[in-house]
């Protein structure tokens, strides 16, 4: 059973600001999908090796060559608030 | 309008016949695409002067004598959650309204090598989450059989293109079903490559151990010419497979004598539409009455596809997405106190209630307390679900099924019941989590609506499927139909 | 008042100085214009994948060699999720469960002789950007941005809380940095950064078990803020203890204008960081026959070249640990006695005339234009008499400044030592002839008068002459 207030921690873990509405929309409906996804603990599931990559591959690595970048401009180009050629953003504490 | 609704391949034939130049060739597409789009909604951004230019180009190679390749001049449709250097990519959200990536994805510049011309970006679910369209930030696509009903999701731009002759081809991804559904949908041809087999590099990711771009065409044939075009491996992605390069149009063969073809049962157990079944299995009677062995056969884990598949994608979802935050790219929100404050209201303003419940679950599975029972409970089953298809490969060369329970269903139909929506991504998330190929050919109708049969095979053999494919299509006459616009 | 005993342990982290980044091809170089070294992945643009730099790997297994660790046979790479702006993706790809060494140690000399301090783990991990701030991160209004930092490849070295005080918490860093750069995969520069650390503290009554409530102290950027943060937050916690107070587990920065550590990230209510195996990356299944060849190509580490030194050229313990304590001035110094088979004569150029010119023109030992043969066949010169002593000490600090042999300099200058009996003869004559009142005091039985006439002597043959000879015809003239 997930409550508003484990709502609220995941939202803010996630960092999303959710209205009073939202709170009660996504509890409702985040339990409906949990209830629904329950018996997957029904499943036994003690000896089983988790599957993270489909393929068995391993080792893929690249050589240490320095080589392509962007230029400062396409990298700022996106960028919603600049100075000095930093990307600028709120004070952090 | 016929001619627009032509395939690659016959386009291609005109080309180097010089029946009609790469240019004309474009603009007809483009004056389809004016002509139908108001009413289907595929685009997000045409890019008619880029095509046109890239159209030019092929047309100097051909008067030069030039050999063209397969997809010379064709004009394409990019998701448009496929980066595109230049052109703006906006994944269907609110956040990414204005982000006009740097580079291109490798299947666009591969497309491009190919001489294809992009035509524009496809409408989609906001970053790919959701089996309807209606999640996509900026505007509705309509199914072009029916405006009234979805196309399909999330490459539902993608395929309502295809469909409506708005575009010859299109690329799309598939996370959960995301081509097949929506290919089944429209009525066109839509694959799921296996995990690995083209890069990754450049699509924008939904879930990545799940995700995985494939084409939209009209016919088999040119579904082989986009795969061999887009496959391969590429060293920018790190779970691309290194494997040797076969050109599929080789496996073409209009027979299917001897193939042994194997129907999990629970594939058309209760949930699956009755005139959907009825359709399917005639379509599995034609292969058999082709030459094919068909039997049922049994998957034991499908019922935990669902929750082995949302969790998993969610939790790699709520990761993925964390970069969207305001700092470098996308859509940032006014009037934040601090940075934290700047995080919650961008993200807040920035997705849409999908995204949301998507990113929340995600992080509630992978969060301290959860984690077991949940996100890694699910990478166990995701195990045996795999397992399921290793024994079902051993006897059969592929699988059939219905790819969705339905046809496309009404526009809002479904929106306000998220858990119904993920319940019709039952027949084609397994295919994901297993990371074997997917393809879905139009095999028929209900209702006056396209029904798509789905082929799955072991990984890496998409040729054996392309074989039963063509065979199907030789046989059938369902991909010369097209909706009346 | 009850005793107090502190307990540290350090998560060390460095800069593997590879050419490109861990996961793209973007330079690693320090300090380019602010983002210039960058490229999608590193800046974490929608749809980028990273791929694993494999140079990244095997200097994490060089620097787990040398630390002696357990290297894994089976790792792979997690993301660790929380938000950051320096932070380009919101998670760090890290490794969680299962990293590339663990179970290592280091060994440290302490005043009750040599300490050994586990090492739990190590593992590879990117680096955030850099916030450049307006005065303090707690003050700005502002912060700006540089991604040339991110993804450059770090190892995250974490040690047991082994460490009773911030003296040994210094020496076990400074240990940690000579055998790092006796590998050669990191400068190890803690004023750029390319060597920095976090110090988990807590204090507990002396002889209690179990540990108190740590803080993290972040931000320390030199040896001296590690020790003295580190002080202040021992005391700090302490005197809370002893007001009744309890100590907060919490994330605490260094100011080292004020002198004190401060509370940080306050706003950052919940800390989860949700690790998953990155989907975008494969598994490392490391070749056992690579470790071998890596563990092959490892140089000598400097504990056993401090003994062998004492052992094999029966140097004094502080010789042999001066000289060790960087790699290249060991392999300097091994040059040198290669040409000239005297360690001690050779010890004592390098630890006093070379060291103390290195540190005046702050530059260091691989940029010396002495090089080891001219140093020795320096060292020959006054072994054989051509210079004296003092001499040498002129040669050599010209041979420092324009790398110029020593015999070049003695035979421009016409430096070589007199040795000719017959032409010092004649410069003590004149020496006796002009200071009769030294000569008689020194007849008075005053020996020390003598020196004065020695000096006289040298200083009429402008130093060349043999002083031992000089001394030994002024006395049979007298």
């Amino acid at each position: 059973m997930i409550t508003k207030k484990d709502v609220e921690h995941v939202a803010l873990l996630s960092r999303l600001e959710l209205t009073g509405p939202e709170k009660d929309m996504y509890t409702r409906q985040l339990n409906d999908i949990l209830e629904h996804f329950q018996f997957l603990a029904r499943l036994d599931t003690e000896n089983v090796q988790p599957t993270a990559h489909v393929l068995p591959l391993q080792n893929v690595f690249r050589e240490d060559w320095a080589g392509l970048h962007i230029s400062r401009e396409d990298a700022l180009a996106n960028c919603p608030d600049q100075e000095e050629n930093y990307f600028k953003v709120p004070k952090i504490v | 309008m016929q001619f627009t609704l032509r395939t690659a391949h016959e386009m291609h034939d005109q080309l180097i016949k010089k029946e009609i130049s790469a240019e004309e060739l474009n603009k007809t597409v483009f004056a389809r695409i004016d002509a139908v789009d108001d009413q289907i909604g595929a685009y997000i951004t045409r890019t008619r002067e880029n095509a046109l230019a890239q159209a030019r180009a092929v047309d100097r190679q051909i008067r030069n004598g030039e050999k063209i390749s397969p997809l010379s001049g064709i004009p394409i449709a990019i998701k448009d959650n496929i980066c595109t250097d230049g052109i703006r990519t906006t994944a269907g959200s609110k956040i990414l309204s204005n982000f006009i990536p740097p580079y291109s994805a490798t299947v666009v510049k591969r497309l491009e090598a190919a001489g294809s011309t992009i035509a524009g970006k496809a409408n989609l679910d906001e970053f790919a989450m959701g089996s309807s369209n209606e999640n996509s930030a900026f505007l509705v696509t309509r199914n072009p059989w029916d405006t009234s009903r979805v196309p399909g999701g999330s490459s539902g731009g993608s395929a309502a293109a295809v469909a409506a002759g708005a575009a010859v081809c299109a690329l799309g991804s598939d996370t959960g079903g995301s081509i097949r559904q929506p290919a089944s949908f429209c009525g066109v041809v839509g694959m799921k490559p296996t995990y690995g087999a083209v890069s990754r590099y450049g699509l924008i990711a939904y879930a990545s151990s799940l995700d995985q771009i494939g084409p939209f065409t009209r016919d088999v044939t040119d579904c082989a010419l986009m795969l061999n075009a887009i496959c391969g491996h590429d060293p920018l992605d790190s779970t691309s497979a290194k494997y040797q390069a076969v050109d599929y149009t080789g496996f073409l063969k209009d027979d299917v004598r001897g193939m042994k073809l194997g129907v999990p049962e629970e594939y058309m157990a209760e949930g699956i539409d009755p005139a959907v079944r009825g359709v399917v299995l005639k379509a599995m009677e034609k292969l058999e009455s082709l030459g094919a062995v068909v039997e049922y056969t049994t998957l034991p884990h499908t019922e935990y596809a669902l929750p082995t598949y949302y969790l998993i994608a969610q939790a790699e979802a709520s990761s993925n997405l964390a970069r969207y935050d305001g700092v470098r790219y996308g859509i940032r929100a006014k009037g934040s106190e601090d940075v934290i404050d700047m995080f919650m209201k961008t993200r807040s303003q920035g997705f849409g209630h999908e995204v949301k419940r998507r990113i929340m679950l995600g992080t509630y599975a992978l969060s301290t307390g959860y984690y077991d029972a949940h996100y890694l409970k699910a990478l166990k089953v995701r195990t045996l679900i795999k397992e399921d298809f290793d024994r079902a490969f051993k006897k059969y060369d592929l699988l059939l099924s219905p790819v969705s329970p339905t046809t496309a269903f009404r526009i809002g139909e479904k929106i306000d019941n998220p858990l119904q929506m993920y319940l019709s991504d039952i027949c084609t998330i397994s295919v994901n989590l297993a990371g074997i190929p997917g393809l879905s050919i139009p095999c028929g109708f209900a209702g006056g609506l396209p029904v798509g049969l789905q082929l799955m095979g072991r990984h890496f053999d998409e040729g054996t499927m392309f074989r039963a494919a063509y065979t199907f299509e030789q046989n059938t006459d369902y991909h010369k139909q097209f909706p009346e616009l | 008042m009850p005793q107090y005993e502190t307990v540290i342990g350090l998560e060390a982290h460095v800069e593997l100085k590879t050419r490109a980044k861990i996961f793209c091809d973007s330079t690693t170089e320090f300090g380019g214009a602010p983002n210039t070294h960058v490229c999608p992945v590193c800046l974490g643009l929608p749809g980028a994948l990273p791929v694993v730099n494999k140079k990244v790997v095997e200097y994490a297994i060089r620097a787990a060699l040398a630390l002696n660790c357990k290297i894994a046979e089976f790792s792979k790479f997690d993301r660790k999720n929380y938000y950051y702006p320096d932070m380009p993706k919101n998670y760090q790809i890290s490794q969680y469960d299962l990293p590339i060494a663990k179970h290592g140690c280091l060994e440290i000399d302490t005043a009750n002789g040599v300490k050994k301090i586990g090492i739990t783990r190590l593992h590879m991990e990117e680096d955030t950007g850099k916030l450049v701030h307006q005065g303090t991160i707690t003050t700005t209004p502002f912060s700006l941005v540089d991604y040339n930092r991110a993804g450059v490849p770090l190892i995250e070295i974490v040690s047991e809380p082994d460490l009773r005080s911030p003296e040994e918490a210094r020496q076990y860093m400074e240990k940690l940095r000579t055998v790092i750069l006796y590998t050669g995969v990191s400068d190890c520069k803690m004023e750029e950064g390319s060597l920095r650390c976090d110090a988990n503290i807590s204090v507990r009554p002396v002889g209690t078990g179990g540990f108190g409530t740590k803080a993290e102290i972040k931000n320390l950027n030199s040896f001296k803020s590690l020790q003295r943060s580190l002080a202040f937050e021992a005391e700090r916690q302490i005197k809370t203890l002893e007001a009744g107070g309890k100590i907060v587990q919490e994330t605490r920065t260094w100011d080292e204008g004020k002198g004190e550590t401060l509370s940080l990230r306050s706003k950052e209510y919940a800390h989860d960081y949700r690790y998953l195996p990155d989907p975008d990356l494969v598994p490392l299944l490391i070749d056992r026959q690579w470790v071998a060849d890596i563990r092959n190509s490892l140089p000598e580490m400097p504990d056993q070249r401090r003994l062998r030194y004492v052992k094999e050229y029966g140097l004094p313990a502080y010789d042999a640990a001066i000289l060790t304590n960087t790699k290249e001035l060991a392999d300097y110094f091994e040059e040198c006695v290669k040409a000239y088979p005297h360690p001690k004569a050779i010890s004592n150029w390098i630890m006093g005339d070379l060291n103390r010119l290195l540190n005046l023109h702050g530059i260091e030992i691989t940029g010396c234009k002495v090089t080891p043969q001219n140093l020795a066949s320096l060292l020959m010169l006054i072994g054989r008499g051509t210079i004296s002593g003092k001499i040498a000490k002129t040669v050599f600090a010209e041979m420092f400044a324009g790398g110029k042999a020593a015999e070049t300099i003695v035979k421009e200058k016409g430096l070589t030592q007199i040795s000719d009996k017959r032409v010092i003869v004649a410069i003590v004559d004149e020496v006796l002839a002009r200071n009769p009142g030294p000569v008689e005091d020194y007849k008075a039985g005053r020996e020390r008068a003598l020196g004065f006439l020695v000096g006289q002597v040298m200083k009429a043959s402008q130093g060349k002459a043999n002083p031992e000879l000089a001394n030994k015809l002024l006395r049979e003239k007298l």
